[in-house]
Formats: structure tokens, sequence, C-alpha cells
């Protein structure tokens, strides 16, 4: 199969968030960037996909700056065929979303991965977006995928159970955890990484329809309160005058 | 054993002097190591037991051989990739490096380096990859320090040598493929010759009882009248600047691995100080904890910058004999200390397998002696710079 893997670079879970001194960007000083654990799995389930069937390959693509090439040497490094990155600040889903329609349409890719959402923003709408541009049909939040033929298998969990979903291809889904194991590049992987094509193209069309305002860090967790159970006065009072929820 | 939260310090933004290559092996291995290795190594120490199913991943990873060049299989990397891999290894347990280094420094890089094509095309793609695996055997039972004392030797034959003697404190010897063995030929000169497992009159016995390296597997090597083909004595070396030659390319990733070590004890006693709570606070509030933290991270950094330093030299192939023992008696002093004084810090936790602090300190116990003593590495920096040998 023919696979696209939409990639984004998030801060490093460990990450301690500060923001601008006009609180509208993140402080990225001393910030490590990872790839975007959700797209993690969709690469490798893409590599996985393919091995089984033994043919096919892996595109990644990102929209971002220079800044994100490390992250898609190491999405090669993981088994990538090659990647594509459009270079322009993705700071607007539908932006980043419209590249991404505008770069597969001409490209026909039999699948298409996203993951569930960024773990930075967690916008969750990049994948959806990208679906309807494309007039693709599009299963979110899934945890296994077949492909035979021309049909996908595709499972997602839901409130008390787990919904298996056909789809024929060309279709894009989003990854979630339990998807797969995430691949750790190899020494073999990351030699070779070097020499895989990387194409960097202008980006296409500038419209952003969405502007961050402002961000703010939430208020510091408090610490646990131990009540005695036999004062439910004291229970009840501080759920409505401090937590103010009854 | 509790999950492997570690972060590493890099107080000084070292990290804006490694390639973007550097950085993604280290953190692949750094991550390899936290899936595969963290949750069993306890319990394989415990059991004073090599985890043996870690080989292919090891090999896979790049941890053998990861700076001889890639027609041979291996990695073709640099110096300072090579030293972060043994750093991320060291990181989680010495002996499992003590298991890499010896692999790609005590047993390729002699080949490599002193061997014919054909040694190296038979042998370094199969150790590269893990499928064979090496043992050094340097050490006698009477010879340890002056290894140029050694009584193993072999006699020409005509067709084959004759291989007689006996090594002791030998890395994987219990599971070796091959042995590259050092001994004397007939006039006394001291060659590297290949032993295969099943040649008749050769054996491995293991040494057991021991508090140090625990999860590496240590043993002899008997040599009882055995016949070794001419091809696989190591034709392009001679005397004992040989095994002198790969002990500097093991002892550099000694210098680095032990960084690892260190680095793993500060960052487990400095997030115990902060999560212990005596006297109403958190222990790392009190002076005596801060000093002891913040004495290891400075000492940390400069471990960093000597081996970054020394990594650079080595790329250039410029970096002397004498910088490397100083390298490694430092570092390993060093972590040592760290390790004393991260088990302090975690209090009667210290002493448990549920951090990994005693493991540490008793595996560096060995790490202090072999590859040269702490004591004859200074006598090395000594006879540098008086021009007087001091160890005969
Ligand atoms: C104010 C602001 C500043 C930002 N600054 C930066 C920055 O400096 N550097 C930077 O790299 N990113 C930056 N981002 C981008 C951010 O990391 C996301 O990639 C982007 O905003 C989409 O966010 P989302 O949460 O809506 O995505 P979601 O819809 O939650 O993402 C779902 C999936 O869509 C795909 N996807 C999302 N974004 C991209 C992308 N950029 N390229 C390819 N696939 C993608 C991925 O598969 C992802 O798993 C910024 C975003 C905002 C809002
Ligand atoms: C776990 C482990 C694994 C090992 N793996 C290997 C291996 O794979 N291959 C291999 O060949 N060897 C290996 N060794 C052996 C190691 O290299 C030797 O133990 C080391 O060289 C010291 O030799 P020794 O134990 O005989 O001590 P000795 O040489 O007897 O030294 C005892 C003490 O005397 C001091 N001393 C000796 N000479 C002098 C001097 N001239 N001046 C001042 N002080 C001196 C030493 O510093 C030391 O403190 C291993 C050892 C251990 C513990």
């Amino acid at each position: 199969m023919k696979i696209l893997v939409c990639v984004s670079q998030v801060p490093d879970t460990t990450t301690k968030i500060t923001f601008t001194p006009d609180n509208k960007s993140l402080n990225t000083a001393g910030v490590q960037f990872i790839i975007n654990p959700y797209d993690e799995l969709g690469i490798t389930k893409a590599l996985e996909l393919n091995e089984q069937t033994g043919g096919g390959t892996v595109t990644v693509i990102t929209i971002g700056g220079v800044d994100t090439e490390p992250n898609i040497r190491k999405a090669l490094a993981m088994g990538a065929d090659d990647a594509v990155r459009i270079d322009a600040e993705p700071t607007d889903a539908f932006f980043v979303a419209q590249q991404i329609a505008n770069y597969a349409a001409s490209q026909n890719f039999d699948l298409i991965f996203t993951g569930r959402e960024s773990i930075d923003y967690n916008g969750g709408q990049v994948g959806g977006m990208i679906a309807e541009l494309m007039n693709l049909p599009h299963v979110n939040v899934i945890t296994a995928i077949t492909v035979n033929g021309n049909t996908g298998t595709v499972e997602r969990d839901i409130d008390g159970g787990r919904e298996v979903v056909e789809v024929t291809t060309p279709f894009l889904v989003s990854a979630q955890k339990d998807l797969c194991e995430p691949r750790i590049p190899n020494m073999r992987g990351i030699m070779t990484a070097r020499t895989k094509p990387l194409q960097v193209i202008a980006a296409n069309g500038s419209e952003k329809r969405t502007e961050v305002a402002q961000f703010q860090a939430p208020a510091p967790k408090s610490g646990v309160k131990f009540i005695d159970p036999n004062n439910m006065d004291e229970l009840v009072s501080l759920l409505h005058n401090e937590a103010k929820v009854l | 054993m509790r999950t492997d939260n570690f972060e590493a310090p890099d107080y000084y933004l070292l990290d804006e002097l490694l390639t973007d290559e550097h950085k993604l092996i280290r953190d692949s291995v750094r991550a390899w190591v936290k899936k595969e290795i963290s949750p069993i190594i306890e319990d394989y120490a415990q059991r004073a037991e090599f985890p043996r199913h870690i080989i292919k991943g090891l090999g896979e990873i790049g941890a053998f051989g990861p700076a001889l060049p890639a027609e041979y299989g291996c990695g073709g990397m640099d110096q300072i990739t090579y030293g972060l891999i043994m750093q991320e290894l060291e990181r989680c347990d010495s002996g499992i490096r003590s298991t890499a280094s010896v692999q790609g420094s005590l047993v390729m890089y002699p080949i490599y380096k002193y061997g014919s094509e054909e040694q190296r095309k038979k042998y370094l793609p199969k150790l590269a990859s893990g499928e064979w695996m090496g043992c050094f055997g340097l050490t006698e039972p009477d010879h340890g320090s002056n290894p140029g004392g050694m009584t193993t030797n072999y006699k020409d034959m005509g067709d084959h040598y004759l291989l007689n003697g006996a090594k002791m404190w030998i890395s994987n010897a219990p599971f070796a493929d091959i042995a590259v063995v050092w001994a004397k030929n007939e006039e006394g000169r001291i060659k590297g010759i290949i032993v295969e497992r099943g040649m008749e009159g050769f054996s491995t016995p293991e040494t057991h009882n021991k508090w140090s390296l625990r999860a590496s597997a240590t043993g002899e090597l008997v040599f009882d009248n055995v016949k070794v083909p001419k091809e696989n004595l190591l034709p392009n070396i001679e005397g004992l600047k040989g095994p002198l030659g790969c002990l500097d390319s093991a002892r550099f990733g000694i210098a680095w691995g032990v960084v690892g070590a260190a680095m793993d004890c500060y960052d487990s006693a400095l997030k115990y100080s902060l999560q212990r709570e005596q006297f109403g606070k958190p222990i790392a509030s009190f002076q005596l904890q801060q000093k002891k933290l913040a004495e290891m991270v400075t000492e940390i950094t400069k471990m960093q910058l000597l081996v970054w330093r020394l990594g650079t030299l080595k790329n250039d192939d410029r970096a002397s004999t004498a910088q490397i023992s100083m390298a490694k008696r430092n570092n390993v002093e060093k972590a040592m200390w760290i390790a004393r004084e991260a088990r302090q810090i975690h209090g009667g936790m210290g002493i448990t397998g549920e951090y990994p602090i005693m493991r540490h300190m008793m595996n560096l116990e060995s790490v202090v002696t072999y590859e040269g003593t702490h004591d004859i590495h200074l006598l090395i920096t000594g006879m540098d710079i008086t021009g007087i040998s001091a160890f005969r």
C-alpha cells in the first residue's frame, strides 16, 4: 500500500510549560521536541501493514519549520521511505489540514494516518478536516487495523465495548494508544535515514481560521484535605464555598 | 522494579555540542534500554545471570562495534556515538555495558585492526549482529596488572598451533563463541589468536559468587593442548601494544559508560529527596542533602565535559593512552563517589533492589579494577608527566 503518515512535533512530555510574556505562544527555550506519540503509532502501524504484505511505501509529512527535521529524520530512521516537509508555521488546524490535503490530492495514497490528537494543543481536528477536504472516509481513534485488498477492517474502543468498522480504500484513520508498540529506531535505520529523500515544499495559500488570543497555565493544584467522616457539615461547606461544585 | 523514569542531567547544555544524529542514537538506545532492560535488570542481577535474550537487540541497536566500518556490518559512526551508547547501557547496568565493551572494543576492534581481510569478513558481521559473541583473554591468575608476564603460550606444529595456559576474570567467557586470546610464541613475543568454542581442549568454567557485575557472566579460559588453525592468528600485531591498543578503545568507552551510572544515581537521588519527607518537609530542603546533590551534578558536568573533549580528540585520532587513562580513572572514581552519596540520600531504601543505587555501587567496584586498576592509571599519568615509570 501507498501510505501517508501525518507527523507533528510536540514538546517532550516532561517539559515544564511556560509562555512568552504576551501569553500568546509557548516559550520554546530549552524545550525538547518529540514526534507526537500518536503519530509514532501511525508510522509503526503503517510499516507493519506493509511488512505483512511485503510491499508498498510509507511517506511522512510534516507542516513545520526546519526545526522539525531532526524528528522527520527519526521517522525515516524508524523505517519510513521518504518525507515531505511543508515549510510553514503550523499554528492553525485548518491550515495544516489544507496543506496536507493539497499535497496528498495528487499522490493516490491508499491510506492516511493521523494521530487522534497532538498532545500539545490537543485539537483533534486535523484528521477530520483532511478527510473532509479530500472527501475520504474517516475512522477516528482506532486501536486495530487490517487491510485486505481494498477493504480495511478497523476497530475502535467505544463505551463498554468495541466497534468493528469496514471501509474501502482510500481512507483516513487516526491512531489511538494500543494500536501497536511504537518502534524504536535501530542502528541500520539511523544509517539509512541519512540518504532517504526529504522534500521541502513551500506552503500553498496562507488562510488561517483561528488565532490564539491567550494561553493560561492551569491554577496550581491544592493539596488533599482530610475531613473527619463524622463532620459532614464541613465537607458540604467546603464543596459549596471552596470547590464551588455544590 | 519500578518504571524507569530516568531523566538525564545536562547542566551545561552539552546537548548543543552533539549532532542531531548523536542525539537520535542516544535517545533511541535510552528508549530501548528503558523498554527491554530496565524492567528485568534487577532480577537478573539478583540471580547473578546475564540476560542472554537481549543480545540480538543489543546488536540491532548498534551496541557492538558502532564505530567500525559499515562494510563489515558495523555502524560506521564516530567515537562520540560509541561513547554515548556505552553511557546509555551503563546508565542501566555496568554489566550490560561490559558485555558490549568487550564485544566491540576487545574482540571486534583487534580483529578489525590487527586481523586479515578474511578474518574481518568471517567474524565482524556476525559479531556486529550478536549472532556470535566474543571474549578477550589477557588476564591470568598470576598476571593481572602485569600482563607482559603472561605464561599462556603456543607452539608452531607445522600445520597448526598448539595452545596451552589459562586466563582468568574473562567477561562473556561462559557463553562466548570465540575468544581473542593473547599468548606468547616460542620466541616469547605476545601475539593474538582467535580460539573458537568447540575446539578440543578448550573450556570456559564460570566464576561464581561475585558481588559485582552480577548481570555479566565472567569465567576462565582453559587451554589444554588446543589445536588452533594457523589462519586464526592475528597477523598484523606483535607485542604488548596489541592488547593495550584494544584497552585504549575499551577504556574510552568506560569513561563514557560510568557517566551513565553516575547520572542514574543522581537522578534517582534527586527525585527521592524531593519526595521523601522527614521532620515535615522533603529531605531535599536540608542543606546537607543539597550539598550532596549540588556536588554530584557538578562532578557529572565535569565528567561529561571530559569525555566529550576526549571524544573529539579520538575522532581526530589524537587521544593519547595517557589522556584516556586520566578520563577512565577520574570518571570511575567520581561515579563511585556519587553512587555512595546517592546511596545515603536514599536512606535504608538505598540498599534495596527497589532502587538501582547499590547495584551501580557494587558494579563500579569491578569497573575501577578492570581495564587497568585505579592505581595503574594514576601511574600512567605520573609516567606521562615525569617521564619516569613507577610501576616496574
Ligand atoms: C499557537 C500555536 C503555536 C504553534 N507553534 C508551533 C511551533 O512553533 N512549531 C511546531 O512544530 N508546531 C507548532 N504548533 C503546531 C502544533 O504542534 C500542531 O501541530 C498544530 O497546531 C495542530 O494542532 P492540533 O492540536 O489541532 O492537531 P490535532 O488535530 O490534534 O492533530 C491530530 C493529528 O494531525 C496531524 N498533524 C497535526 N499537526 C500537524 C503538522 N504540523 N504537520 C503534520 N501533521 C500534523 C498529526 O497526525 C496529529 O496527530 C503550534 C500550534 C499552535 C496552536
Ligand atoms: C568482573 C571482572 C571482569 C573482567 N573482565 C576481564 C576480561 O574480559 N578480560 C581480561 O583479560 N581481564 C578481565 N578482568 C581482569 C582485570 O583486568 C584485572 O582484574 C585487573 O587488570 C587487575 O588485575 P588483578 O586482579 O590481578 O590485580 P593485581 O594486578 O594483583 O592488583 C592488585 C592491587 O595491586 C595494585 N598494583 C599492582 N601492581 C602495582 C604497581 N606496579 N604499583 C602500584 N600498585 C600496583 C593494583 O592497583 C591493585 O590495587 C576482569 C576483572 C573483573 C573483576
